[in-house]
């Protein structure tokens, strides 16, 4: 699995950083996203989403949060 | 020089619907532009610089309200002005006691948290309503897509703020607490089933949920506007209160156009009395009233009057 922490990076740029990583993976791939919690696990799922991958799941662990998504289509 | 020629001839249909505001300087005046939603084709920009540069002095002023305003024209070039802004399709604006040129922000089609076509909303108003004598005062109409609210609906005489509301398909659920964790308004939480419990008393209609959702479970049961009724600013500001929710965008300018009958009524022989000022002397029923006449199915059961605020200087005039 692909996990890519984003803690400690700010709105928009993790979500620019989530989009450059996801530019090294192939559709249908899973990769984790690492997210603080506010604005970055408020925002960045949604506009991922909006990008075309498929969201599967996002759990919190240890005052972080994991999101799972699968990437969409190029 | 014949007295006969010094005579400046100035075609006053063009001022009817005002939009030419004088200035300090002897002779000069702003031309206010009509832009309604504040969104300018390119093409009509460049008129407009064009104008600008051939009849100002170097600038032109960005209005609060979305408006390109002309500064430093001399009134003698008004016709010509007026004349090739045209060629380009540029109108000019209003001001007095008309209906104005409505504001919008950039709506549903590029931007992520809109809701609702707040452009086309603000080109329908324009388009029907602009211009539009109140006998009374200004009267103002702004759109916002969503909760978020950038364009202030609510300082508007009459203010619209896009809205949905959410309804959960259990059954494409995956309880993946997505929809939780956005909530702004704490109307959602995860219960022990790993299901999210809606509570509708919290939401403020913002569709957060349903945009992150990755199943679509959360579906849209109502969409259209929230609209509040009363709002301005100036030295004495108001915010507007709450008449109607989720009407549909389709009915905006049947709604506007009733809820001017009752202020042009009402109003006459108040003098120069704003729409909120006017609600908070008669009370917010008799418009509720006439308002759920025609749209029952939006307005409100009950509401209260435009709420002043406090601005701590001068003392406000009490409306008799």
């Amino acid at each position: 699995m692909n996990v890519i922490d984003l803690r400690g990076v700010t709105c928009p740029t993790n979500f620019v950083k989530a989009k450059l990583a996801l530019e090294l993976v192939e559709t249908g791939e899973q990769v984790e996203f690492l997210l603080d919690d506010g604005e970055p696990v408020k925002n960045v799922p949604r506009s991922l989403k909006a990008e075309g991958h498929k969201l599967l799941g996002l759990k919190e662990v240890e005052g972080h949060y994991v999101l799972t998504l699968e990437k969409g289509a190029e | 020089m014949s007295e006969q020629n010094k005579k400046t001839a100035i075609d006053l249909n063009n001022l009817k619907a005002g939009g030419f505001i004088k200035e300090r300087g002897k002779d000069l005046f702003t031309v206010r532009l009509r832009v309604p939603g504040g969104r300018l084709p390119v093409e009509r920009l460049k008129k407009i610089a064009e104008v600008a540069e051939k009849y100002g002095q170097g600038a032109v002023h960005l209005s609060v309200r979305q408006s390109v305003e002309l500064i430093n024209i001399n009134f003698k070039d008004f016709d010509a002005v007026v004349a090739e802004l045209g060629e380009g399709d540029q109108r000019v604006a209003s001001c007095g006691a008309r209906i104005r040129v409505p504001t919008a922000c950039g709506g549903c089609e590029y931007n992520p948290n809109g809701l609702v076509d707040t452009q086309a909303s603000a080109l329908e108003v324009d388009r029907t309503l602009f211009g539009t004598p109140t006998g009374h005062h200004k009267f103002k109409v702004g759109f916002a897509g969503c909760p978020f609210d950038c364009p202030k609906s609510a300082i508007n005489d009459v203010g619209f703020q896009g809205a949905v509301l959410p309804e959960l398909h259990a059954g494409d659920c995956i309880g993946c607490g997505l929809c939780a964790k956005t909530c702004s308004d704490g109307a959602l939480v995860m219960g022990d089933d790993q299901m999210p419990h809606f509570n509708p008393e919290k939401c403020t209609w913002c569709g957060d949920c349903l945009k992150v959702c990755p199943t679509e479970a959360w579906q849209a049961a109502k969409r259209g506007y929230t609209v509040r009724i009363g709002g301005k600013w100036g030295r004495y500001p108001l915010v507007g209160t709450l008449f109607a929710t989720f009407l549909p965008e389709n009915q905006v300018e049947a709604f506007i156009s009733e809820v001017l009958a009752w202020y042009v009524e009402k109003g006459t022989g108040r003098g120069r009395v704003r729409l909120g000022d006017l609600i908070i002397q008669e009370g917010p029923e008799s418009l509720l009233a006439r308002l759920r006449t025609k749209f029952p199915e939006s307005v409100v059961d009950a509401t209260i009057a435009p709420q002043i605020i406090n601005t701590q200087v001068g003392t406000r005039r009490i409306p008799q």
